[in-house]
């Protein structure tokens, strides 16, 4: 008799929870949302700030989180897929492996300012590459390095060895199974991998602070030497030290947005690709 | 061809067996260059570079500790007595006073004079303490006793209360408070996060429908993935403001919204982590517990959850390291006062907030800046003992105990 | 007594049983056998209605116990499970100790009293011919037993909540033949007390603990009878093919 009281309680309260939690996170989309939609246009996309950031556009952000989504991409996803290769494909199972792991994931859990730290230290000022957006690609490129190596490494373990024997029994070598046979099986999800790697490049702030952001620098960038705006750097500033942090909210309301935007774009895309992959390995 | 086929083959696996040391190549170049930089703190003077500290030499006192220089300089302490010398009056002097008693004439068209009239004035003063810049102390040194140069101690670095690093002419590098600030922002965040996740992962796991859960989790999934600004900007127009009105404080900028803005952020996590858990424990144990007679209720907490138990705090310990480590987010919304907060509706100040900060302020190589990235080796050792911890943990699962 | 009339039962479209019926008394040993994927699980899993855990499943006709038909809306399941207990396919003791698994159901039935359980712990372990290996270690963890002592303490478990009737599901497929051999036994022992179901694939087992058989085909009963006549002159030609292995 009590215990079933006692569920019936129990039970009615994680409901509330679930829905109470569950409301609460979407309360947080649908407030960013809501605010700042009326903002976004395509004046507010591609212009450039005006009257100290509480106004215009926040194109030079766009543009600045774009090259350091393509640098880091380019540093990151060869590095990254190299190493799971190893690791799933060549390491075997001994104590190397092992250790490579452990070191992948305490990597993964080192916070992003310490990569801010040490991107300062070794590439702006020992490389002498100053506030650049190699410096700042150079240290997203590698907090990404863990993200990408986990799920190229889990996309690779679930290649069935079946097929690894089989490529080898016809007389292909290691590498060109793993070339042929096993990458493309596993493409699909490591694409996914990736792309939900660019997702936390665009919105990670600390690892730029101190490598690449600028506060406000009303021009396109022209080289990899220059310094550029981040979409997340300018929310941070005009959110908390602007000139008029009341007039800049609508600005900083709609480049909220534009970052969950993108946040939201990769996964579908991501859920996306991944669906319309296994839908044509089935056909086959 | 044989041959070349065969080099080639070589050599690619010699580059693969390279990337796959690159996580520990990059993990111990952050310990070389964190380290470099940060231990190079304890070899700064506490007092800054090229600047020195003088008394007369009636002064019996031989030397003073960063903290008792700064009590003087903020005339907490106004007398020698005070820091174990006569009972007399401290007598400040700052080296810019030189230029409001003495005209430019008097100190020469070159400064030539200058040294010589530091000198009278220490001379003249018995309870002076003087700060100025070494290279003019050289000339004419008697009646003068310079302090001697001490270095930043290890005692002082983890032991003081005071984090005021741009004081003059003494900086403050006390960590406690931020140590403090760090540890319990982050303990209250998942003090508050992991019964509502956990809550929640239950209701997902065991109660939600089939359909709800196709939903939910995704989306859930989702909201890990938003960037910390997002959050942070939310909990600064939204937590800050409606913080101060609810408990009536003088600012909404506390450890509670700190603390508050890292549990949402930490609610996804624990929320996939622990239903992941619960979702793998076998339906053998579920259908034990029910064929005895115990109902859901029952069922789950006193098998599914002990079952899950490895799973849910390899979560917390995440969830732990992710909140410690957290930057942005808690920068925006904590108020961030280097001080020991009595009650969390205080302003803290947590360690990763204060390097994003005031890095960008702390001239490269000097002693702040030393003592900033000696903050980045608290935080990397800090998070390497709990990645550890949670390794440690989610290899104690209860399936491998045995068999 | 446990009766079944005309039970049919569908997982989504798959018909799995086909009019089912038949009656087993009171402390005898009953066991069902024939081919897998026969529904022999799944009609024993009827009587504690463990198939309700699994979504998308559909049961007609009626399953009685003591005259009471248990899918009747009234019927608290758990009351029902703690009459029926269950022994399950592999062992599955909780990760606790060895002790508090026994005292799991009891504890969930909301007793505290120490000295009880204590006692029902001890009596449990006798009965399940457990005590004697595992009376210094009750508080090691149940995992630190071998295979075939992990299934008499998952035996002990269902007996410590004092059921009248006991499911047994397999539970001597993953036991090498020693271990096997000593649940025989067993079973034997708790003819007095308990009405006991065993499914099994192993013909021999079923001929040498029980009293009558059940031989399922298709999700059909072919023949129910006593175990000795089943063996010797079965009446239907199915169950004598599959007896004499013309079937897998």
């Amino acid at each position: 008799m009590t215990a079933k009281t006692n569920q019936k309680i129990a039970f009615c309260v994680f409901r509330i929870l679930g829905m109470l939690v569950v409301g609460l996170l979407f309360w947080i989309l649908g407030f960013i949302i809501y605010n700042g939609i009326g903002v976004i246009s395509w004046e507010f996309l591609t212009g450039y700030p005006t009257a100290g950031m509480t106004s215009g556009g926040i194109l030079p952000a766009i543009v600045g989180t774009l090259c350091l989504i393509a640098g880091s991409s380019i540093i990151a996803f060869p590095l990254g897929i190299l190493s799971a290769i190893y690791s799933s494909e060549y390491a075997g199972n001994g104590k190397m492996v092992q250790f490579i792991r452990v070191m992948t994931n305490n990597l993964g859990g080192v916070p992003s300012i310490i990569f801010g730290l040490f991107g300062m230290a070794l590439f702006v000022n020992t490389l002498g590459f100053g506030d650049s957006i190699i410096a700042g690609s150079l240290t997203l490129g590698l907090l990404t390095l863990p993200l990408i190596i986990r799920t190229t490494e889990e996309a690779l373990k679930a290649i069935p060895d079946s097929f690894r024997t089989a490529g080898l029994a016809l007389g292909a070598t290691k590498l060109q199974t793993i070339n042929r046979v096993v990458l493309p099986m596993a493409f699909p999800n490591i694409i996914t991998g990736l792309i939900l790697s660019i997702g936390r490049v665009s919105g990670e702030t600390a690892p730029i602070l101190f490598t690449v952001a600028a506060y406000f620098l009303p021009k396109l960038p022209t080289g990899i030497f220059d310094q550029v705006m981040a979409l997340p750097y300018h929310l941070y500033v005009i959110a908390t030290s602007g000139t008029d942090l009341e007039a800049s909210r609508p600005m900083a309301y709609g480049t909220a947005l534009v970052l969950i935007i993108i946040v939201l774009l990769m996964n579908l895309l991501a859920t996306a690709l991944r669906r319309w992959f296994s839908k044509k390995v089935k056909t086959h | 061809m044989k041959l070349i086929k065969r080099c080639i083959e070589r050599i690619v696996e010699t580059i693969l067996t390279a990337g796959g040391m690159i996580t520990s190549v990059i993990i111990l170049l952050i310990v070389i260059f964190l380290f470099k930089e940060g231990f190079g703190l304890f070899n700064s003077p506490s007092v800054e570079k090229g600047y020195s500290l003088c008394v007369n030499t009636e002064n019996p006192i031989e030397k003073l500790n960063p903290f008792q220089i700064k009590e003087i300089f903020d005339y907490e302490i106004d007398n020698w007595k005070n820091v174990g010398g006569n009972d007399e009056e401290i007598i400040l002097f700052r080296f810019e006073e030189l230029f409001y008693r003495y005209s430019d004439e008097e100190l020469g068209e070159n400064d030539e004079f200058l040294s010589q009239k530091l000198g009278e004035i220490i001379r003249a003063t018995p309870g002076i303490i003087a700060y100025l810049p070494t290279e003019y102390l050289s000339s004419d040194c008697s009646g003068i006793k310079v302090l001697p140069e001490a270095k930043i101690s290890v005692g002082d670095f983890f032991g003081r209360k005071e984090w005021i690093p741009t004081a003059i002419p003494a900086p403050q590098f006390g960590v406690l408070p931020l140590i403090l600030g760090t540890l319990w922002v982050s303990i209250f965040a998942i003090a508050i996060a992991l019964p509502l996740g956990l809550g929640v992962a239950i209701y997902l796991s065991e109660l939600a429908g089939e359909k709800m859960r196709k939903i939910l989790k995704p989306t859930i999934e989702l909201l890990a993935g938003i960037p910390s600004v997002v959050y942070g900007f939310f909990g600064l127009v939204v937590l800050v403001p409606l913080i101060q009105k609810l408990f009536h404080l003088p600012v909404g900028e506390t450890a509670f919204a700190g603390s508050l803005i890292l549990a949402i952020m930490a609610l996804p996590t624990i929320i996939t982590v622990a239903e992941d858990a619960m979702q793998n424990t076998p339906r053998a144990m579920r259908e034990a517990g029910l064929a005895l007679g115990a109902n859901h209720w029952q069922t789950i907490y006193k098998v599914i959850i002990p079952y899950s138990v490895s799973g849910i705090s390899a979560a917390v310990v995440l969830g732990i390291g992710r909140a410690i480590g957290e930057t942005m987010a808690v920068l925006m919304v904590t108020g961030n006062a280097a001080v020991i907060p009595h009650t969390i509706f205080e302003p803290v100040r947590t360690i990763p907030a204060t390097i994003a900060a005031e890095l960008g302020e702390a001239p490269s190589g000097g002693a702040h800046y030393q003592a900033l990235f000696m903050l980045g080796c608290i935080l990397f050792l800090m998070t390497i003992l709990i990645s550890i911890a949670a390794e440690v943990i989610s290899k104690n699962h209860p399936q491998r105990k045995g068999i | 007594m446990i009766e079944a009339k005309n039970v049919d039962f569908y997982y989504g479209d798959f018909h799995a049983l086909k009019g089912i019926s038949m009656k087993i008394e009171n402390n005898t040993v009953t066991a069902f056998i024939g081919p897998s994927g026969c529904g022999k699980s799944t009609f024993l899993r009827l009587f504690n209605r463990m198939n309700d855990l699994i979504p998308d499943t559909r049961l007609t006709g009626e399953c009685l116990i003591n005259g009471q038909n248990i899918y009747d809306k009234a019927v608290d399941v758990t009351e029902l499970r703690k009459n029926v207990g269950m022994v399950f396919q592999k062992p599955n003791p909780f990760p606790k100790t060895i002790f508090e698994n026994i005292a799991f159901g009891l504890r969930v039935e909301g007793i505290n009293d120490k000295n009880f359980i204590q006692q029902q712990v001890e009596e449990s372990l006798k009965s399940a011919a457990l005590w004697e290996e595992v009376k210094d270690k009750l508080k090691k963890s149940a995992f630190e037993l071998s295979g075939g002592q992990q299934q008499r303490l998952c035996i002990a478990r269902a007996l410590a909540i004092k059921p009248d009737i006991i499911l047994m599901d397999e539970p001597a497929s993953a036991l090498d033949p020693i271990s096997t051999s000593k649940i025989e036994d067993l079973i034997h022992g708790l003819k007095e007390n308990y009405t006991i179901v065993i499914v099994t694939h192993n013909m021999q087992q079923a001929a040498r603990v029980s009293d009558k058989t059940g031989f399922f085909m298709l999700g059909k009963l072919v023949e129910y009878n006593d175990t000795k006549k089943m063996f010797l002159s079965p009446e239907k030609e199915e169950t004598q093919n599959y007896i004499t292995g013309r079937f897998g």
